[in-house]
């Protein structure tokens, strides 16, 4: 009796293996239901030569059959011409930029879900026509913000420009360049500027150059030898200028040389070499490192380190500031790299532009505690409005290209 | 005048590519790409400016046997031995059609078996200057500092079996004092601020600087008249 339900029961599992067998190849070969709602269109706040294409999924993507595996975008330039495929974009995917086209140009698109059966009816759209756009509205945001940053800086200026008296907190680095220089010359040794391993298209390197103008002037009165290795070629001419500027301002342009500044090579660690070979040799009193740094900026301080010699460093690298701090004795951190400048040269309209750069970080605190303020808000309450606010803000400062 | 017209093209450049950010058609598209192609033709003939002195300056300290004068002979020959080895395609097997780094050539037998070692002995004294920074900086000798060494200490150990085997005992409640999650912690909200914090006043003063450079305030680069 056992082995005859087994039998049963082996002999049912067959016959559903077998419908089974029958049916699913039926399945797999079966044709998709089509996508919907294909649109094409300009594709906005661009350069033109692109189309964007977006279509909803077939009910056969994710769901009902769930058979297909990618969608077949195919274009022409006439609507009855030849179409030719341009993309294959795989199932789930409802959006297709379609790049390198010509501004003017009338495009047709098709589009149809594709299976191991085979394709799906077509679904047509267009004409579009790519173009270029008059303003970027990705980067409207950023408008504003730019528009109330440059307000508050010119307004500032303005002040300076005016002879308004505009305080500035001490900052203990650049207090610190004075004192640097006064012991290089008492011990009789040169100063070493680094101006960074960048060129001068990086505002980092224009900072650093505009310090050295001003280092310059001090080592011009104090009769101290100033030495300025460069790794960009760019980098030696202007700093020439700055330096002998600096020295024609002193009253001392018979001390300068254009030896001063002189290039080393383009290569980074090339570079790192010579430089820490100069300051074994020539043991420099003080060591200047303002401008834009890689993974050399530990190795150069700690080379000064160790000939004891005294160290500010400034730069707006995020990732080389903790090496500074770790290594010289003050460091500029970000921001106070640019306002070295003025503040070391006391002009009132390069101090208005600093004061006007503190209202842009009130700003941004006001901005950064409110949203902070209003997401808690959001996560606690659940409000919907209260979470939109949140989101506005948060889109405010976000950077889209 | 030496000042008056590089302010005057600071300006105009400046305030085209500010132009070219927000509007992507041309004219002003095609200036913001051909500025940067400018500015690499102009840098290639300042190579040439920046070679020129190179040679100059270890020159004279050789021929005036100034101190330290024979590692600029040292300098002077690697120079033109790259540069030599690279104009006459010297070992090239193609000749002078071929690529003067193509395999077999002097210039690349001198970079791959010269340069390539000298730049990575340089990058990896990186690691002793790390090891010494390290001791300075998280000597406890204030409560920053204190902090600071425990932080480190806590992001150091945690890929490490150690950072596994000293907390992962710890009771559920107290699960949020693994070394992991405080790793995760330490990095996602006390350093992220800092950097946050740090990045807001770099762009502020990058706007302040450029303004500066673009009104003709800030001119100290220029040089004099």
């Amino acid at each position: 009796m056992v082995t005859i339900g087994i039998m049963r029961y082996l002999g049912t599992v067959i016959a559903l293996l077998a419908v089974l067998a029958i049916v699913l190849p039926v399945w797999a070969d079966e044709v998709p239901l089509a996508p919907s709602d294909f649109r094409a269109f300009d594709s906005p706040s661009d350069h033109g030569g692109s189309i964007d294409l977006k279509w909803q999924r077939s009910p056969d993507d994710g769901a009902g059959g769930n058979i297909v595996t990618a969608y077949e975008i195919s274009r022409s330039a006439t609507p009855d011409g030849e179409f030719s495929q341009v993309a294959r974009p795989l199932k789930g995917v409802t959006a297709y930029s379609d790049n390198g086209l010509t501004d003017g140009t009338k495009y047709y698109y098709r589009i149809a879900a594709v299976s191991a059966g085979g394709l799906s009816d077509q679904v047509s759209a267009g004409p579009a026509v790519a173009s270029q756009q008059w303003f970027n509205k990705k980067r409207a945001n950023l408008l504003v913000v730019a528009c109330i940053l440059v307000f508050a800086i010119a307004y500032y200026i303005y002040l300076g420009a005016k002879g308004r008296d505009l305080h500035i907190r001490r900052i203990a680095g650049l207090e610190a360049v004075g004192e640097a220089v006064g012991r290089a010359t008492e011990m009789g040794r040169p100063v070493l500027f680094i101006p960074g391993i960048q060129d001068m298209d990086n505002v980092q390197t224009v900072a650093g150059i505009t310090i050295l103008g001003e280092i310059a002037k001090m080592t011009a009165q104090y009769e101290t030898r100033l030495e300025v290795p460069v790794s960009r070629s760019i980098v030696m001419s202007t700093g020439r200028e700055t330096v002998r500027q600096a020295y024609l301002e002193a009253g001392r342009p018979d001390l300068y040389s254009d030896d001063m500044v002189h290039y080393i090579t383009d290569e980074q660690f090339g570079y790192v070499a010579a430089v820490d070979g100069i300051m074994v040799r020539e043991r420099p009193a003080a060591c200047f490192y303002l401008g834009a740094f890689f993974a050399e900026s530990l190795i150069l301080a700690e080379t000064g380190s160790s000939i004891g010699a005294i160290q500010v460093a400034g730069t707006a690298m995020p990732t080389q500031i903790p090496f500074f701090v770790a290594a010289c004795d003050y460091t500029l951190i970000g921001e106070e790299l640019f306002a070295a400048s003025a503040y070391l040269s006391k002009d009132k309209k390069m101090l208005g532009s600093i004061k006007g750069q503190d209202a842009g970080k009130a700003v941004a605190m006001v901005f950064i505690i409110v949203g902070v303020v209003l997401v808690t808000l959001a996560a606690i309450s659940g409000n919907h409005a209260v979470s939109r606010a949140g989101e506005w803000i948060k889109n405010l400062f976000a950077l889209r290209m | 005048m030496k000042r008056t017209i590089p302010l005057l093209i600071t300006f105009a450049v400046g305030l085209i590519l500010i132009i070219a950010m927000f509007i992507p058609h041309d004219p002003f598209f095609d200036m913001d790409r051909n500025f940067s192609i400018f500015y690499d033709v102009i840098a290639v003939f300042a190579f040439i400016l920046g070679g020129g002195n190179l040679l100059r300056v270890h020159l004279n300290k050789v021929y005036l046997k100034r101190r330290d004068w024979k590692y600029s002979i040292v300098t002077v020959t690697g120079f033109f031995l790259m540069l030599l080895a690279g104009l006459l395609k010297i070992g090239v097997t193609e000749g002078w059609s071929g690529n003067f780094q193509g395999t077999g050539s002097l210039f690349k037998y001198l970079y791959d078996c010269t340069f390539q070692p000298l730049s990575s002995t340089m990058f990896s004294l990186l690691a002793f200057f790390v090891a010494s920074a390290s001791y300075r900086a998280f000597r406890a000798k204030t409560i920053e500092a204190s902090i600071l060494l425990v932080a480190a200490f806590v992001i150091l150990v945690r890929p490490t079996p150690l950072g596994y085997y000293l907390t992962f005992w710890l009771p559920d409640p107290l699960k949020f004092l693994t070394i992991s999650n405080l790793s995760t912690w330490i990095l996602a909200v006390p350093n992220m601020v800092g950097q946050r914090a740090i990045m807001i006043g770099i762009a502020l003063g990058i706007v302040s600087t450029s303004l500066r450079l673009i009104l003709g305030i800030e001119r100290g680069y220029l040089g004099g008249e």
